[in-house]
């Protein structure tokens, strides 16, 4: 089934995109494309890599204080709200930010009548920005939930004992917790980051005008030109990119096993 | 644990201070002890920061959906005015009225994720005991395999998956769209399936083989039994999957098939806000009552296993 759905249109996409119609093997097409969407291609890698960094970073900062707080309250409340973007569609949550950080949105509007900022200050998020903070929004709750679940199944022993040596909780998370738990911090991130790369929707829809990412290039070369040569190099390059994190992924398995 | 700790009371301290602080000067070497004034200002103080921060964190949390629910009520809603101008539910009639575009595509949106799990289940129970449990040389290949369709950008994958599909006749088709979503559900099904088949006690199948059980019923009885939350997990994976999957149907799916996403995009780019806000809150329904439930099917063993 994965053959039928998955290896043929690959090859298929392959096929389209390295060669011409009667003239067999050729580039072309990748000159075509970087000629045309290379600022994209930079763009993507741009907003994805951001993404991911933050969404790491947020992560670790949400189930570090989950897993090492000790404030009842605010762990419990903690607990109760990070999972609310967990399973809201992309598409749902490009609406959402379409409308809360448009110019006229809640965000600014909030923001001027807390008096934190003046009415003319308030500009569009609707760039890239935009896609950033949906992106960082929608994938850090999915990044902490296996974050935080590996972290609760380390041994507490070891937690315990570097409190009582007098390291601080921030040093108990850097040097104990997080080398622990790097393998499904690696995983969720790799995770995010191919999603992030394949999403259409929300550079469609948060992020109209250009430069915009590559899906939403590949998206409008077929529906306004039905130019599958040019898409598919475009399908190839984004292959690449995911490729390469896909190979630092396994590289850092082979590591470990070779360890282990 | 209310006891106010007086090891000061030798004369170091004169203030009797709370749990914590003594706590902490017993491991670390003795500073002059703040005054208990100080100890009350940066109590307060922390708690204000951690409030504020909470406050923080809730308002970029559900700002978004606040501004969605606000949406779905306003009749009417321009430039200057920070809230709508009239608020109604004349466009939830118009989205919940039995001959509308949402509901039939409700419907198709459903319908269609069943078929996605059940087809996603057939194939990851077999493949999932078979990664958790049997030896396989190729196991670290196998688990790459079902990863590929989403490690994949998918959309390039889609553009030619319609394209195929174009020639044998199924764009356009449910049957199509099915076998988009259970391809892309696959890695999840496969791979929580996997991790739940592993979290289950080896012990206790062999216990089973011991008073003389077979290997079929063994698994009938105590594997797929043990391994159930985790296999409803991915299962729950799936059905969200295929009723948000957004890329897949927009390629194969059109024109005849319009799921609830499709709608939601149609009404979103035509500037029929209210449209879309609603169709995002059905949207919504499902994804959240799976949130709260999920935590009681996805154990903390079964994620830690995810991807090894």
């Amino acid at each position: 089934m994965i053959g039928a759905l998955f290896l043929y249109p690959l090859g298929y996409s392959l096929a389209a995109a390295f060669t011409e119609p009667g003239s067999g093997l050729t580039l072309m097409h990748f000159r075509k494309a970087y000629e045309l969407y290379s600022t994209d291609i930079l763009f993507t890698l741009f907003i994805v890599i951001t993404s991911t960094l933050l969404t790491g970073l947020f992560a670790i900062i949400i189930a570090g204080i989950l897993t090492l707080g000790e404030t009842p309250w605010l762990v419990g409340a903690l607990r109760q709200l990070y999972r609310w973007p967990l399973f809201i569609p992309f598409i749902v949550a490009a609406q959402c930010m379409r409308t809360f950080l448009a110019k006229n949105g809640l965000m600014n509007n909030s923001l001027v009548a807390l008096g934190v900022m003046e009415p003319l200050q308030a500009t569009s998020f609707l760039d890239w920005r935009g896609i950033i903070i949906t992106f960082v929004w929608k994938q850090v709750p999915f990044v902490t939930l296996m974050l935080a679940g590996a972290m609760a199944s380390i041994d507490r022993a070891t937690i315990e004992a570097g409190r009582n040596l007098g390291a601080s909780r921030l040093r108990v998370l850097i040097e104990i917790v997080l080398p622990q738990v790097s393998q499904t911090l690696l995983v969720g991130l790799v995770l995010s980051f191919v999603t992030m790369l394949s999403v259409l929707s929300v550079p469609m829809m948060v992020a109209g005008s250009q430069p915009t990412m590559l899906t939403v290039d590949m998206a409008f070369r077929i529906n306004s030109y039905g130019d599958y040569a040019t898409a598919n190099a475009l399908g190839v390059i984004s292959y690449l990119i995911a490729g390469t994190v896909a190979w630092i992924y396994l590289r850092h398995n082979v590591k470990r096993e070779v360890q282990a | 644990m209310s006891v106010k700790l007086r090891l000061s009371s030798a004369g170091a301290v004169p203030e009797p201070r709370t749990l914590a602080s003594a706590n902490r000067s017993l491991s670390v070497p003795r500073e002059p002890a703040p005054s208990a004034a100080r100890v009350r200002f940066w109590a307060l103080g922390s708690t204000l920061l951690k409030v504020f921060g909470l406050a923080v964190f809730a308002f970029l949390l559900f700002g978004p959906l606040a501004n969605l629910a606000l949406w779905s009520f306003a009749e009417r809603w321009y430039a200057p005015f920070k809230l709508p101008v009239s608020y109604g539910t004349r466009y939830w009639e118009v989205v919940f009225r039995p001959t509308g575009d949402a509901m039939s595509s409700l419907v198709t949106s459903v319908s269609i994720a069943c078929l996605t799990v059940l087809v996603a289940l057939a194939v990851s129970v077999p493949a999932g005991y078979a990664l958790a449990r049997l030896k396989l040389p190729w196991r670290t290949a196998l688990m790459i395999l079902f990863l590929l369709p989403q490690a994949f950008p998918s959309v390039a994958i889609y553009i030619n998956v319609a394209r195929v599909f174009y020639s044998i006749g199924l764009t356009g088709t449910i049957t199509g769209v099915v076998l988009v979503h259970a391809a892309h559900g696959l890695v999840y099904s496969v791979w929580i399936a996997a991790a739940a088949f592993a979290a289950v006690d080896r012990d206790l199948e062999l216990a089973a083989r011991n008073i003389g059980a077979s290997p079929l019923r063994t698994f009938f009885t105590v594997t797929l039994p043990l391994a159930a939350p985790g296999i409803m997990a991915s299962a729950i994976f799936v059905f969200l999957e295929s009723l948000d999957e957004f890329t897949g149907t927009f390629f194969v799916g059109v024109p005849q098939v319009t799921t609830l996403p499709l709608l939601l995009y149609n009404s979103s780019m035509g500037g029929n806000y209210q449209i879309a806000s609603i169709t995002a809150l059905i949207l919504l329904v499902p994804s959240i009552l799976f949130m709260i439930i999920i935590e009681r099917f996805l154990k903390a063993e079964v994620l830690s296993k995810v991807g090894q």
